[in-house]
């Protein structure tokens, strides 16, 4: 199969469109997870970076890496993990976060810039959050950590409904 | 190592086939350090997040509510992660340290590390292996052991090995929120009602035994320590004091601490391979599978 137009660009798209297989409303560039694609010949290095240590969707997103960009044409298609730098929330694009938004759940504030010593904290963590439903800010935290590793629990007041929070790392 | 983890089609939710969490990831041993000794250190660390992280996921459907089946299953699933890449790492420092498999195995090293060797070759402290006790000694270890383990990875991101200083900085912000989720806890729970005090104040005292071990300094962490590899746990007492001190304050425990460390640990600890009969038990339970088909393929 050939591939048509620039090489370089059309698997930089491919990559950049495959979508995270935890929050489906996110691509892995959107979510700030696909760090670099290097394409020479047809062949094609892709770079993704893990969101958590322990993320249960890495081998997927490789999965499904290898599968568009070989159907696209691609001869052989690497995926590698860059451990460093740490990925952090504040890479999710304006686009991600307005798609995190429009599927009802909370896009993260800015997250902590840390040198030294983690103070502790012993209130609840201060986020400015709006329901993604209602808009209300009469908001609760109903837990920490939520159904993936990515996200915190909360419920609207005002509403009623539980939503999801990307929180802050 | 090719780095490369060309996949399968399988498609199953979060796929079937091994992954190397280190794939593509440059291991080479940094100027003058032993493979050995690095692979024994990274061993101590992902030993502790394993066997801590077995430990929480027990609590998965048992939790005092379905909020925090969720956060203990979640923190499990940061340690295991933090696990994975500290057993990875080890199994590319020292190939040799990797317990030999049938020919044809496909169990990568990470996994051989993890279920293919018996409590003696562990290396993670004691705190970590007892069985959980009530919702109290849970949140109380997770307290003492994640505010140790976050001074730890915190001074650790400067290691001289690359791949050590990249986990740790991930680990950082895991585990930062770990502690704070514990110390909450701790502190809801000793402020809550007599029975919740009395339990969490049982099971601070009964893991207060534990963080002696914490303290002490394992050859292999000192000569990796000069090198700049490693941190000499020595060197983050003061930090894990003054942290449980505040919370103890905040929860009206003071009686407890911050330095009552308990009884200094004479002769060989967890880092030498000495563990409490709970451990073996754990082991046991969670090696058996593989085990039992060492050239399976999950």
């Amino acid at each position: 199969m050939t591939v048509l137009g620039s090489p370089v660009c059309d698997a930089r798209e491919l990559a950049a469109q495959v979508t995270d297989p935890e929050m489906p409303m996110l691509t892995l560039a959107d979510l700030g997870v696909l760090r670099e694609v290097k394409v020479e010949g047809d062949r094609v290095r892709v770079v993704i970076t893990p969101t958590y240590s322990g993320c249960p969707a890495l081998a997927t997103m490789r999965d499904d890496l290898v599968r568009v960009l070989t159907t696209a044409g691609y001869a052989a298609v690497d995926v590698v993990v860059a451990l460093a730098p740490a990925w952090s929330s504040d890479w999710i694009t304006e686009r991600g976060r307005a798609a995190l938004q429009a599927h009802g759940l909370s896009a993260p504030g800015p997250a902590p810039r840390r040198t030294g010593p983690v103070v502790l904290d012993l209130g609840p963590t201060r986020r400015d959050v709006a329901c993604p439903r209602c808009g209300s800010g009469e908001v609760v935290l109903a837990s920490e950590f939520g159904p993936t590793a990515c996200t915190a629990l909360y419920r609207c007041r005002a509403c009623a409904e539980p939503f999801q929070h990307v929180k802050e790392i | 190592m090719s780095g490369s983890v060309t996949g399968d089609d399988a498609h199953w939710a979060f796929g079937t086939s091994f992954v190397d969490p280190l794939a593509g990831v440059d291991t080479t041993l940094p100027d003058g350090v032993d493979g050995g000794e690095l692979a024994a250190y990274c061993l101590m660390l992902g030993d502790d997040a394993l066997v801590a992280s077995h430990r929480l996921a027990e609590w998965c459907s048992n939790a005092p509510d379905l909020e925090e089946d969720v956060a203990l299953a979640n923190i499990a699933l940061d340690l295991l992660g933090q696990a994975r890449l500290l057993l990875a790492r080890a199994a590319a420092a020292d190939p040799g340290a990797v317990p030999p498999l049938p020919a044809g195995s496909p169990v990568p090293g990470e996994d051989a590390l993890a279920f293919f060797r018996d409590a003696d070759d562990y290396r993670c402290v004691r705190l970590v292996e007892p069985e959980n006790g009530d919702f109290g000694e849970t949140v109380a270890r997770l307290l003492c052991f994640a505010t140790w383990r976050l001074a730890l990875l915190a001074r650790l991101v400067d290691s001289r090995d690359p791949v050590l200083a990249a986990i740790a900085a991930k680990g950082v912000k895991e585990v930062a929120y770990h502690r704070d989720h514990a110390a909450r806890w701790v502190v809801t729970l000793a402020r809550g009602t007599a029975e919740s005090r009395r339990r969490v104040r049982a099971g601070l005292r009964a893991v207060w035994p534990h963080r002696a071990e914490l303290a002490r300094t394992h050859p292999v962490e000192a000569r990796l320590a000069r090198a700049g590899v490693a941190v000499d746990p020595a060197d983050v007492v003061a930090e894990v004091d003054g942290v449980l001190a505040q919370v103890l304050r905040a929860a009206d425990l003071d009686d407890l601490g911050p330095c009552a460390a308990g009884p200094v640990l004479d002769g060989p600890g967890g880092r030498d391979g000495r563990h409490t009969p709970d451990l073996a038990a754990l082991l046991a339970e969670m090696q058996v599978v593989a085990r039992a088909h060492p050239a399976g393929r999950w």
